[in-house]
């Protein structure tokens, strides 16, 4: 310590020491938990760039630089920094890194002398491999300390150092990261576009990037990234900032861009990559149907599965030939009006008892509901008619006349899902700007105004509930035809928690916003049952789920991308605040931010 | 002609109560006040009248037919709109918005007209929208222009005052209840708001039933006032009427002491 | 005119919903009605003609199989009625769900399991075992204590003063969370407590009742936790604070409680009641996994709005009747309607008990005790 305060100006040694610990435990801790839960040395079978870095390294790397970062943030009020960050930061970070750092060792000793395997199935010798890179407890033990203490340096220093350079520094790592995921889209597109050789370039054999390929990568990201500092903020508030007519143009734009891709990219994909993205599809379906009810109308409706769950049973009895009761084999497409018809019908029937209920109690009724539908499906008593836990089997696939969409070809269903995802687009985009999606927005502020200023709130909020029902009914009918049978196992509350994790990720009441979210995170993660881009993550993805939720709710819960009503909503006080400092450029003149607080007893 | 008529209401909360034997009546094209001290009923009053409390006896008629019972929302398209004595906007919708929002039992168009853009739908929204431009500028250059796509939220206390009175403005009504609108605002701004409150009579043509505390703002624009006190009418009339009323100065002031 | 509330209007009239939700409530009145009174008959004579159209297989009810019935519904009730506590305890301060409380019940189980499973491992489960009882007990309260007391820390505190969805949606993530980090600890096998010796679960005789030791130990275990926590309520200070504090959190804050503690205070008793809760489940059925805590929590929630949220006599009572409700109806109103395998409908009579409930009555049969900022 004596050498270290000859180095350091004596400032930098005060530190918060409660602070210090809460955050050196907190990391200590997590590391701990990380290794006890497995998902490193199940993880290490994943190489990011080969031989040298693992995904397991990875999630157990991560922890250190997180916790320094957080742990040296400053609290900014009211725009006033109280002092300038520097060393005492990231000494700040170096400790907490050390003291996560000393977690694990801890942990390794425990490793080594106790056999704990009993209750905890990861305490494995495995794990000790793991942790010391088979070199022996020392080195693993100081590797680990050195290790987390100058990761942790790094998570400060992210304060301290230019923006321009964090950028980088996230922009590249970020980047190594997501090419490496992306390992099998990109190595399925290279080869639809007959580019073998440029996936072989960047990947190593055994997967994961190969250490040459990484680098320069690295420094093509490195310098595009600080060539492009700056603009890429300057284009977004460009479009943010455009006038009605200039903004629909771009709009229209993007959305062509985007179309464009959709149609043609799948045709360059093998079959994995299009499956994964008919997985997206389907559960992207799914979440703009809830969006309607939870993020326009406010209603938190966890049974959502229910009404996936009745479009896939509608589908199933009227096209299957082994549907068990009543068999018409149908055609898909005239099925399909049935099962508008039948959704709408559930929609009202578990909507209307919910409709009056105070918020809280309808997400716990509704989800009551979303498993009485299961577990009636299941049940021996309408087991006769909807095949019990066998489900409906041989359900045929959309026979389109030119093509039939079958689960087997997985490009064709993702055809079929994309279209009913336009649907849904346009039905979220149409209603929002109506007067149905205005009476909407008014009931999710203030229900009781809503209702006094002519709103029949009653109709208004079953409508939302009718129309997330089909639009869920339609992603069941093409679970169906793409599954080719239909289980009640598949219609798991977990469903609808999932769908709402990617809502609320993706930022509640927007449409781009559960786009990206059901492509991030069924799309890496996967769902409930379908494998994700990671299948490593496939025992750890529920976890990551609830860790999601939480953090996003906590942290950001206008989610990724948030409609600027959310946000606004979300930080009326920092809204205020720009206001103020902004000044006169958006108008607002003292007296009125003096005033600006919203009374909160209406909620 | 008879607009609002209420015989012998009574609104009991757990035992106490808040109205009781209320008679009153409203004329078409009237202004009237409703003053009383705090607690005299006169919230309770409107609740009571737009349906957000279900009287305990009585009975409301609103052009000759009982509107009692009846839901906020339909007694809000029959023509009866209000404010909120606490503002109560819709603080995250645009200001736009939330005047567009009110006159939703005006309008028709559900799902159909939006998700195909029906002629019809385009027409509607257009007209709700020019409506809503127009009941904003009524207020002035205040709640217009790039005021219009703001958060309500972001709005002083007395604009926020404003635009409530837009919002029921929006629902075209005959009868509007006014709670309270000038509570909080300055000297200037009431003087302001009073010769509103005027031109909303002869411009507009609504009638008026407003509670007030601002004596002067009473005095300036009712043809008649109502004091309430502890649920009852104690007095009706005209301003100087009710101010020399012996009752009233002692529901306010309390008895003069050589009475006791 | 007697003392009313504010929706007792006579002459409210009737829009097209009310009236289906009416066709809803007679409908299902109508259902339990008749399943009970084709219960009635078949008890009388089992081969009536009822009988023979909707159940030809009835046989009627043993006197002794109806008790064990009442007997297993009052001892799974009372279970519930641990972990409803904790719900009704936290609604009535914080005025939002913790729909992670079943979990907070999962991880009391799974101590018990794992502190058991030891006992047993060094003989000391058979030669002591009211000690290891005690142990475990303990072990359980703290572990699921400890669980819900970080819980209010790091996710519920910082959102106090948001809108009441975010801390439901919030804990449901707790909840997806502490299953999957349980799960990742523990692995996904399903984990057996030990047997309980012999002299403590064999079947004894009371009022002509069979009932098997181990749910007489249930109900001791739940009545006396219950007693504790009804004299920490009201009779002690911190109690009374918690009440204060579920009436007007400021107020409570400018008469000089520490608001944090209290709250935390009652998270912490929630927990410990669900630890008992665990301890119980496992003696009772001896197998635990990562998603045990999720029906009986939410059957528990149920449990909590049947007896009135935020009334902890409520809770407790609104237990009992649930785990007799499922218990007893499958039985008594579902099979002589017809309905086969009515075991499976278990479930989802308890969700139908609780859209009952809030239909009929939406504060419950005890009655809601809500702070204030709820009411208004």
């Amino acid at each position: 310590m004596s050498a270290a305060a000859a180095l350091l100006p004596s400032s930098a040694l005060h530190q918060d020491w409660r602070k210090v610990f809460r955050w050196g435990l907190i990391c200590g801790g997590s590391l701990i938990a990380l290794c006890l839960v497995g998902m490193p040395v199940e993880l290490d079978r994943r190489e990011i760039v080969e031989r040298y870095l693992s995904l397991g390294y990875v999630s157990v790397l991560l922890v250190p630089i997180c916790a320094g970062w957080v742990a040296a943030t400053q609290i900014v009020l009211e725009g006033f920094e109280s002092r300038k960050q520097g060393l005492y930061d990231l000494v700040t970070g170096l400790l907490v890194g050390v003291l996560g750092g000393g977690g694990l060792s801890l942990l390794m000793v425990a490793l080594d002398s106790w056999n704990l395997r009993d209750p905890l199935v990861n305490w494995s010798p495995k794990l000790l491999r793991f942790l010391t890179y088979e070199n022996g407890m020392g080195f693993g033990a100081g590797a680990w300390i050195i290790t987390c203490g100058v990761l942790g340096l790094a998570g400060a220093s992210l304060h301290v150092v230019p923006r321009v350079v964090r950028r980088v520094v996230a922009i590249v790592l970020m980047g190594l990261l997501a090419l490496s995921v992306l390992e099998s889209a990109v190595s399925d597109l290279s080869e639809g576009f007959r580019l073998e050789w440029l996936a072989d370039l960047i990947y190593a054999k055994k997967g994961g990037l190969t250490l040459t390929s990484a680098l320069v990568v690295g420094i093509v990201m490195a310098v595009v990234a600080a060539l492009t500092d700056g603009r890429v903020k300057a284009v977004t508030n460009r479009y943010r900032e455009m006038e009605g007519m200039e903004r629909q143009k771009a709009s229209i734009v993007l959305f062509a861009v985007v179309a464009v891709l959709c149609i043609v990219l799948p045709i360059f994909l093998g079959k994995i990559m299009n499956e994964l993205l008919a997985n997206v599809g389907i559960f992207l379906l799914l979440a703009l149907g809830l969006n309607i009810v939870v993020g326009l109308a406010g209603l938190l409706d966890l049974g959502y599965v229910a009404f996936f769950a009745v479009g896939g049973y509608t589908t199933a009895v009227l096209t299957s030939p082994n549907s068990p009761w009543f068999a018409p084999e149908l055609h898909f497409g005239v099925s399909l009006i049935f099962v508008v018809i039948f959704a709408a019908i559930v929609g009202l029937i578990i909507g209307a008892p919910v409709i009056r209920m105070r918020g809280d109690y309808l997400a716990i009724v509704t989800l009551g509901f979303g498993e009485i539908i299961r577990l009636l499906f299941m049940s021996d008593w309408l087991g006769p008619y909807f095949g019990g836990a066998q489900g409906i089997t041989n359900v045929p696939g959309v026979d389109l006349g030119f093509a039939t969409v079958k689960g087997t070809d997985p490009r064709s269903v993702f055809y079929l899902v994309l279209f009913f995802c336009v649907i849904a687009i346009y039905v979220s985009w149409r209603l929002q700007a109506s007067r149905l999606g205005r009476a909407w927005m008014a009931i999710r502020e203030d229900e009781q105004v809503a209702e006094a200023m002519g709103i029949n709130t009653v109709s208004a909020k079953l409508m939302a509930f009718v129309v997330g029902a089909v639009l869920a009914a339609f992603s069941g009918a093409v679970l169906a035809a793409k599954v080719g049978s239909i289980f009640p196992t598949s219609f798991m509350i977990l469903v609808s928690i999932i769908i709402l994790v990617v809502v609320i990720v993706g930022g509640m009441g927007n449409i781009a916003g559960v786009l990206v979210g059901s492509v991030v995170l069924i799309g890496v993660l996967g769902g409930p049952k379908q494998p994700g881009l990671l299948q490593e993550f496939q025992n750890f993805k529920l976890l990551i789920y609830g860790i999601l939720l939480v953090f996003m709710m906590l942290k950001r819960p206008e989610g990724l991308v948030p409609s600027a009503r959310r946000s606004r909503e979300l930080h009326q006080d920092e809204f205020l605040q720009d206001a103020w400092l902004k000044g006169d450029k958006l108008g607002i003149d003292d007296d009125e931010i003096e005033t600006g607080h919203v009374e909160e007893e209406s909620r | 002609m008879r607009l609002l008529e209420i015989k012998d209401l009574q609104i009991t909360f757990g035992g106490l109560d808040a109205l009781s034997g209320l008679n009153f009546h409203i004329d078409k094209g009237e202004i009237v006040s409703v003053i009383g001290p705090n607690g005299a009923g006169k919230t309770t009053f409107f609740n009571a009248i737009s349906g957000l409390v279900t009287p305990t006896d009585g009975d409301m008629f609103f052009e000759g037919e009982s509107i009692v019972g009846l839901d906020p929302s339909t007694v809000t398209s029959l023509g009866i709109a209000r404010t909120f004595q606490n503002v109560r906007l819709f603080p995250n919708m645009t200001i736009l918005e939330n005047v567009m929002v009110a006159q939703h039992c005006r309008t028709r168009q559900l799902l159909y007209g939006a998700l195909f853009q029906t002629r019809a739908f385009k027409q509607e929204e257009r007209e709700i929208r020019e409506r809503a431009e127009e009941i904003l500028g009524f207020f002035g250059h205040r709640l217009v222009g790039y005021r219009m796509d703001q958060p309500a939220f972001a709005l002083s206390y007395a604009n926020r005052r404003r635009l409530e009175i837009a919002r029921a403005m929006a629902t075209q009504p005959q009868l509007l209840l006014l709670d309270e609108p000038v509570a909080g605002m300055n000297p200037i701004e009431t003087a302001e708001l009073t010769a509103l409150i005027g031109r909303l009579r002869s411009e507009w043509g609504f009638t008026i039933v407003m509670i007030e505390h601002d004596m002067k703002v009473v005095k300036d624009v009712s043809d008649r006032v109502v004091v309430l006190d502890h649920g009852v009418p104690i007095a009706q009339g005209s301003y100087d009427e009710v101010s020399n009323n012996p009752d009233v100065v002692e529901a306010y002031l309390g008895r003069p002491v050589e009475a006791r | 005119m007697s003392a009313h509330t504010i929706s007792t209007n006579p002459v409210k009239r009737l829009i097209s919903v009310d009236r289906f939700l009416t066709f809803i409530r007679i409908f299902l009145v109508t259902m339990i009605v008749v399943g009970f009174l084709a219960f009635i008959w078949q008890q009388i004579d089992a081969d009536n003609p009822f009988a023979r159209w909707r159940n030809p297989g009835a046989r009627g009810l043993t006197g002794d199989q109806f008790k064990g019935l009442i007997v297993s519904g009052l001892s799974q009730g009372s279970m519930y009625g641990l972990i409803a506590l904790g719900y009704s305890m936290v609604y009535g301060v914080l005025g939002f769900i913790n729909f992670a409380h079943g979990e907070v019940f999962m991880v009391g189980a799974m101590t018990g399991f794992i502190a058991s499973d030891k006992f047993q491992a060094n003989g000391m489960w058979e030669s002591n075992f009211l000690l290891c009882l005690a142990l475990i007990i303990v072990m359980a309260i703290f572990f699921s204590t400890f669980t819900a007391v970080v819980m209010e820390r790091v996710a519920y505190r910082p959102l106090r003063s948001s809108p009441r969805l975010i801390p439901l949606i919030t804990s449901i993530g707790v909840s997806f969370f502490i299953q999957n980090f349980v799960l990742g600890l523990f692995g996904p096998a399903t984990k057996s407590y030990p047997r309980l010796p012999e002299w403590l679960s064999k079947q004894r005789s009371i009022f002509t009742f069979e009932i098997a030791g181990t749910r007489l130990l249930v109900l001791a275990v739940a009545a006396v936790s219950m007693t504790a926590l009804w004299y920490f309520v009201e009779r002690t200070k911190t109690g009374k604070a918690m009440r204060a504090v579920a009436e007007d959190k400021e107020i409570a804050a400018l008469m000089g409680i520490d608001v944090n503690r209290t709250i935390v205070t009652t998270f912490a008793v929630g927990g410990a009641m669900a630890g008992v809760g665990g301890i119980l489940w496992g003696l009772m059925f001896r197998s635990v996994t990562h998603m045990t805590g999720f029906l009986p929590g939410v059957k528990a929630f149920t449990a909590a709005v049947v007896g009135g949220i935020g009334n902890l006599g409520g809770a407790m009572a609104g237990g009992i009747s649930l785990g007799s409700a499922e218990s007893i109806a499958p039985l008594i109103i579902l099979e002589p309607l017809g309905v086969p395998g009515v075991s499976q409908l278990k479930d989802a009579v308890a969700f139908t008990v609780l859209v009952l409930v809030l239909l009929f009555r939406p504060s419950g049969l005890f009655g809601e005790r809500l702070s204030s900022e709820d009411r208004a």
